[in-house]
């Protein structure tokens, strides 16, 4: 991977290029701002995180917060059922209460929000899930937080609006805090990467797709 | 919270509040002995305070979520540069931390294991964030001389989950001030996990993995800074 030598050299990195090939107008925008502000970093060290962060384009806040309510729907509804479903210990099941209490407030958060941006909150959607025990629960669990994690973490850098940003940042650290509880009941890392992945919309909803019943 | 008229009387917490500690002072303004959740408390998030004392160095021990115009990066440099800086020294910081833990013995099988893990990957935040800043053209902050009170494990641990909660309530701090969509992107990978540090250890004190509830509150440099001051050391 080629690095900057120079913060002023706009060209010399590919990677810059690419993203701007893309055709992401926000993210042109703020590409040509930091190009112009000289604040170029070289992707060496962070581009797995960029790869995927600007990897859709020009959704707007609503639209963003729309996919994230989506989600929320999903995980709300997922732990509404594990509730009575999911025969599990203690600790277990007072997390499953903690993590359905997180999530119905974030649906709250997120429909409120997209109300007061003059925009309409999607419709929850019908869902299934493929759990028989416990054990399988938890696996299913430790997922859907993760790919929670990586779903936020990839489309905020296209959040327009500091304030939904700030609200998305607040959402996604709680998310990182459930999938590292649930991961430890799983028996697997509480934080299995030293940088949280992030995953595009497209591979987001083709991970949650299996749970969505038409 | 109420302006406090006379600063002879303030208590500890006060002085974070009012930014009028200075490096050495935290021992003496808590009568020699660090209380840590009582900093945090400080810092905590008492969101609808309006007190702010910001000084000209542009240190402020206001809490309260101010969109963007919190300052007090601006002594580890300009805009993303600061933000990269103040973030590396947190993450010097934990990485040291983790170290002296792992040194001490206090710990071993699986616990040790964790705190061996979330040190290596402090570690990779701390080349990651050099790498960022060099590549900025910046010069990295350097690495703090420190130290950490290690008396026994669950004192230990308490510390380590009240430094992850501190390091994750920083970076979201920082998020909505950040100017560039890659540094942004690097700041929220790292952000989140250490949500997950934080969650994992409260787990293991017994403690509940969302200690702010659904929405995890963000910090404002000044105070976290302040709030790290006892372990940096001359």
């Amino acid at each position: 991977m080629t690095e900057l030598k120079t913060p002023s050299s706009e060209m010399v990195n590919p990677e810059l290029a690419q993203i701007e090939v893309e055709g992401h107008e926000r993210s042109d925008i703020l590409m040509k701002g930091a190009l112009a502000a000289g604040a170029i970093f070289g992707l060496g060290a962070i581009s797995p995180f960029v790869r995927n962060a600007v990897g859709k384009a020009d959704m707007g806040d609503v639209e963003i917060l729309n996919y994230a309510l989506t989600l929320e729907y999903l995980e709300s509804a997922f732990y509404k059922e594990a509730k009575t479903k999911v025969k599990g210990s203690s600790d277990l099941m007072e997390l499953i209460n903690t993590l359905s209490t997180d999530e119905d407030a974030h649906v709250t958060a997120l429909t409120d929000t997209i109300k007061k941006l003059g925009g309409k909150p999607v419709k929850a959607p019908k869902v299934a899930f493929p759990y028989t025990d416990a054990a399988s629960f938890v696996k299913l669990a430790t997922t859907i937080e993760d790919t929670g994690v990586s779903a936020y973490n990839g489309v905020a850098p296209e959040i327009k609006s500091k304030e939904v940003l700030a609200a998305a940042g607040s959402i996604v650290q709680v998310e990182a805090r459930h999938a590292a509880a649930m991961g430890l009941q799983n028996g697997t890392s509480p934080a299995p990467d030293a940088f949280d992945p992030t995953l595009t919309q497209d591979e987001v909803l083709k991970a949650v797709q299996p749970f969505l019943v038409s | 919270m109420p302006e406090v008229k006379d600063r002879e009387d303030e208590t500890a917490i006060e002085k974070v509040k009012n930014g009028s500690v200075s490096r050495r002072g935290l021992l003496s303004a808590a009568g020699g002995t660090v209380a840590l959740g009582a900093f945090l408390a400080a810092c905590g998030g008492d969101d609808d305070s309006s007190s702010s004392s910001s000084s000209s160095t542009g240190s402020t021990g206001s809490s309260g979520s101010s969109m963007g115009e919190d300052d007090s990066t601006a002594m580890f440099g300009e805009g993303d540069l600061g933000i990269l800086n103040y973030a590396l020294t947190l993450e010097y910081l934990e990485t040291a931390f983790y170290e002296d833990v792992v040194k001490s013995g206090l710990f071993k099988g699986s616990d040790l294991e964790t705190i061996k893990l979330f040190g290596s990957q402090e570690a990779d935040h701390v080349i990651a964030l050099t790498d960022a800043v060099k590549q900025a053209g910046g010069k990295p902050a350097p690495k703090p001389k420190t130290e950490f009170p290690l008396n026994n494990a669950k004192q230990v641990l308490k510390l380590a989950s009240t430094v992850e909660n501190l390091g994750a309530a920083a970076y979201l701090g920082q998020a909505p001030r950040i100017k560039s969509p890659e540094v942004l992107a690097a700041a929220l990978s790292i952000h989140s996990v250490e949500g997950r540090h934080a969650a994992a250890l409260n787990t293991l004190l017994g403690k509940t993995i969302v200690p702010d509830g659904p929405f995890a509150k963000p910090a404002e440099a000044g105070m976290v800074l302040n709030a790290v001051q006892p372990f940096i050391v001359d």
